[in-house]
């Protein structure tokens, strides 16, 4: 079974405040990986959150593949990181040769296009890295998004902290915002790109759980945007329903919930807004999911949520201090990191809401 | 002695002959007055006992004339084997006996010159259905654990209507943030996912399809089942027309048009709509022919709701004018549509074929959004009448061609854009939740019954020849017929208690087959959740093969 969780501060966090969040938990999962994708950059990315950073793991050739074919498309490298390994003998650790954080600036033909085409350049760029790399598995191309870094590894979490050095905080790798999961796929292969959380064009989401209407998802995903592929897990189907919900259709949020669990028709039938409803449960009903599950996701503008399956089948839970709000799959995480928050003000959502953290930590408590 | 010639039509030449026992008959004569068919009849024979009254042989002999019951040996009045005399006589002195050596279907064309005709269903295959290959083998457990079929809820329904992809949804958001509707879309009725399909007035007698609309109604409104009937080509009774409970139906026009006339003239009267309009195109059990009534069958009702004389009534295959898909989109669809004023969906009902993926396509790639549904009727569908020919040979089985259209809407992103309901033989082995969980596991939005209707009434045909003879007008058990005294047999209450009870247990039944695989609302296209155990099938129907 897998442990989620997400930290949502109003100052930088280091990714160490994550690996003990999900340590107490890892009982609840199987410690085989470790995954983040932290949003809202500090440190060393503070001053490039305009620019698309590249987070990959690749072999040598990966590497030097993918900087040409940034570079032929004319993509220029502001900033690199690569990160301090401890190489010690006896990890558990399923390590790739390179991990590279690079920044760049858009080519000069894009850098005064709108929005919304550099947007789409950067899913292509991506798109066309990961299928370089893939045929020789020369590498694993996560992210290239502005103001977005990921990390995925096999392993023990507690290990892959260790040789990234990730138990040290330090200033250098920081975030505002950090989803994270302990787990790698279970359900089929052992795949890098398995591992949530997932990240698309500025939305992350990751879930505890099991989808059963999958293929349904799948098969209709498939035909929807060029940028839903890989299925390697059924929770990638989650991020691709909330990207499209929520960017394509340009529909709010609450809409996704209507999406993957629509309320059952005698209840929508009562509702003022039936027709819309019942519109969407139509058009949409291969997004609907099935099974127990629970739903963590990040939107571009940086707000966090959370929602679950229709029977509430998988927990969460959310604590909070002034400046912190912690997600989290087991009530022990938060009590790790947030040790002095008042628990009695903890949130224990249930099956018909969405739960969100905006900007300024405000939680608001959607009914569906 | 009478002469008999080897050509002569004797039992042993029909399908079945009368096992009859002298000793234990009382001569009632119940059998005779109960066979529709006019097969037994009350004869005399002739007896010769021989006897001896001393010690020694010497032989006497003694004739007398005994009332017997004897079968007709006629190629018209034959037995049918419905079994109607075994069940009446007190004294079990009679029975239908299946005939292995049957010459009937020669002597049939030999004497009559024309081709044979009968109702009911194929016969010929005998093997294991495909649908009897597949197992629910998909089974929710530790991490994603089954539902409880009696304590959950589950949502059993199902779209009848043309659904929006939803990019093309005339939505946009309001001043209040939230999505407001800027247009209309196509009228959909989320129905039970069985309906009860097509049989007309004529097919069926008038209690018979009485006690059809009588448990829709009860379903409706005592049971929460939002099961739908399709009228059937051949019209409407006007007090139905003009009712509440028309909002229940779904009515059919075929291409002789039957019933229209009626139908037409009551829409001003009208407090409801109905629940959908099919056209009807095919139909899977006699693919290419038309609608075939029999005169015999053209009773004075008949003839009123129709607007006929009494003769037969023979459908043309084709809907005359149509000549292709367009057309048939932009008249028929177009014209029904308008006429209810794109209140009601319209769906088109075809026999299976190897050209269904085609026709499939074209329907899907409609620009004016009208199509509301595809009926898709597969090989083992009955039917009323048709020739034997056609129910024999002609077809195509629903299984793979429900599952070819589901994929090929699948490769172009359009599943669930015109509804699938497939049909065709579900439920042939009395387990209808089964057949129609794994066919909309293999992409059916819903199915659609009617033999299996029949049956639940007191139908005694089967797929070994037995009755069968749902043409003649004389159904042993008054379900297809108009004669009086035959129509009177069938008690339309209890017919309706049993269809009523069927469907509460079947979805009883959908929930037992929903919950182990995790889902509370219906699972179509999850082909997944389905193995097979045969390769070829498994191979066919992209499902994982399993031994």
């Amino acid at each position: 079974m897998c442990r989620i969780g997400a930290i949502k501060s109003l100052n930088y966090v280091h990714p160490s405040k994550a690996l003990q969040l999900m340590q107490s938990q890892q009982k609840g999962h199987d410690n085989s990986g470790f995954a983040i994708v932290m949003h809202d950059l500090g440190g060393i990315f503070e001053n490039y959150k305009h620019l698309p950073t590249l987070s990959m793991a690749a072999t040598d050739e990966g590497v030097r593949l993918a900087e040409d074919i940034l570079h032929q498309a004319g993509f220029q490298r502001v900033m690199q990181w690569v990160p301090e390994t401890d190489d010690r003998p006896g990890l558990d650790i399923n390590a790739m040769p390179n991990y590279v954080f690079e920044t760049f600036d858009y080519p000069k033909a894009y850098r005064n296009a709108e929005q919304k085409v550099k947007e789409d350049l950067l899913l292509d760029m991506r798109l066309r890295l990961r299928e370089a790399l893939e045929p020789d598995e020369e590498g694993f191309a996560y992210s290239f998004w502005p103001d977005v870094v990921t990390l995925k590894e096999i392993g023990n979490p507690r290990d892959i902290g260790t040789y990234f050095r990730l138990w040290e905080p330090d200033t250098k790798l920081t975030a505002k915002v950090i989803t994270t999961q302990c787990r790698q796929n279970t359900n089929y292969d052992i795949v890098r790109y398995a591992a949530h959380p997932f990240h698309l064009q500025g939305y992350t989401a990751l879930a505890n759980g099991e989808n059963t209407f999958y293929l349904k998802n799948v098969e209709f995903q498939r035909k929807l945007h060029r940028g839903y592929i890989g299925f390697e897990s059924d929770s990638q189907c989650f991020l691709y329903t909330l990207h499209y919900i929520h960017r394509e259709l340009n529909w709010p949020l609450r809409y996704f919930k209507h999406v993957v669990t629509p309320l059952p028709f005698d209840d929508i039938e009562r509702r003022e807004d039936a027709q819309q409803l019942k519109a969407i449960r139509q058009s949409l009903g291969h997004l609907e999911i099935n099974g127990p599950n629970t739903i963590i996701g990040v939107l571009p503008d940086n707000t966090l949520f959370t929602c679950c399956d229709a029977k509430k089948l998988r927990p969460i839970v959310i604590g909070r201090t002034d400046d912190t709000v912690v997600f989290s799959s087991e009530v022990c995480g938060i009590n790790e990191i947030l040790p002095d928050r008042d628990w009695a003000t903890d949130i224990y959502p249930h099956e018909r809401e969405i739960v969100t953290i905006d900007e300024n930590l405000e939680v608001q408590r959607w009914k569906q | 002695m009478e002469t008999m010639k080897v050509q002569d039509v004797t039992s042993n030449d029909l399908p079945w002959k009368i096992r009859y026992d002298a000793h234990r008959c009382t001569l009632c004569g119940s059998c005779v007055a109960a066979c529709s068919f006019r097969a037994i009849e009350a004869k005399i024979e002739k007896r010769r006992l021989v006897f001896s009254e001393s010690e020694l042989p010497e032989p006497k002999a003694r004739f007398s004339a005994v009332p017997v019951i004897r079968q007709v040996k006629s190629f018209k009045n034959y037995c049918r084997g419905c079994g109607i005399c075994e069940k009446i006589c007190p004294n079990d002195a009679i029975a239908p006996i299946r005939n292995p050596d049957s010459r009937h279907p020669i002597i049939t064309r030999c004497l009559g010159g024309d081709s044979i005709k009968r109702g009911g269903r194929k016969n010929l295959e005998s093997a294991v259905r495909t649908l009897d290959k597949l197992r629910v083998g998909r089974i929710s457990q530790m991490t994603d654990p089954s539902l409880d079929a009696q304590r959950h809820t589950f949502d059993i329904l199902a779209p009848f209507g043309r659904i929006l992809p939803p990019q093309k949804l005339p939505m946009g958001i309001g001043p209040d943030g939230l999505l407001q509707t800027t247009g209309t879309t196509p009228p959909v009725n989320w129905i039970y996912p069985v309906i009860i399909g097509d049989m007309s007035i004529g097919a069926l007698s008038w209690r018979m399809w009485e006690a059809v609309a009588m448990a829709v109604a009860y379903l409706n409104e005592e049971c929460g089942l939002p099961v739908r009937m399709c009228s059937g080509e051949g019209g409407v009774p006007a007090r139905l027309l003009k009712s509440r409970y028309l909002k229940y139906m779904i009515l059919q026009i075929g291409s002789g048009h039957f019933g229209w006339n009626r139908i037409a003239k009551a829409m001003p009267h009208m407090i409801e709509d109905p629940a959908g309009i099919l056209i009807k195109i095919g139909q899977g059990a006699k693919p290419g022919d038309g609608g075939l009534l029999m005169a015999n069958k053209v009773a004075e009702h008949i003839q009123a709701i129709r607007g006929v004389p009494k003769t037969d009534l023979l459908s043309p295959p084709n809907h005359q004018g149509l000549y292709s898909i367009e057309e048939s989109v932009q008249k028929m669809f177009l014209s029904f549509n308008a006429a209810f004023k794109f209140r009601v969906p319209v769906a088109i009902k075809v026999a299976a074929s190897a050209t269904s993926v085609s026709v499939y396509n074209n329907l899907v790639r409609d620009p004016y959004n009208i199509v509301g549904g595809l009926f898709l009727d597969g090989i083992d569908g009955g039917t009323g009448a048709a020739h034997e020919v056609s129910l024999d040979h002609t077809g195509h089985p629903i299984v793979s061609k429900l599952r070819d259209c589901y994929l090929a809407a699948t490769a172009q992103g359009r599943q669930g854009q015109i509804p699938l309901w497939a049909a065709g033989g579900l439920g042939k082995t009395g387990d209808l939740a089964a057949d129609a969980f794994k066919m909309i596991c293999l992409g059916a939005n819903g199915v659609f019954t009617g033999k299996l209707i029949l049956q639940m009434a007191g139908c005694v045909g089967n797929d070994q020849g037995r009755c069968n003879a749902c043409n003649t007008g004389l159904c042993p058990v008054g379900i297809t017929t108009q004669e009086s005294p035959l129509v009177k047999r069938l008690d339309p209450e209890k017919v309706a208690q049993n269809i009523v009870n069927y469907f509460l247990a079947m979805d009883t039944e959908l929930k037992k087959l929903m919950a182990p695989i995790g889902n509370s609302s219906l699972p179509v296209g999850r082909a997944d959740a389905l193995v097979a155990t045969d390769h070829a099938v498994a191979d066919k129907l992209q499902i994982q093969y399993v031994c």
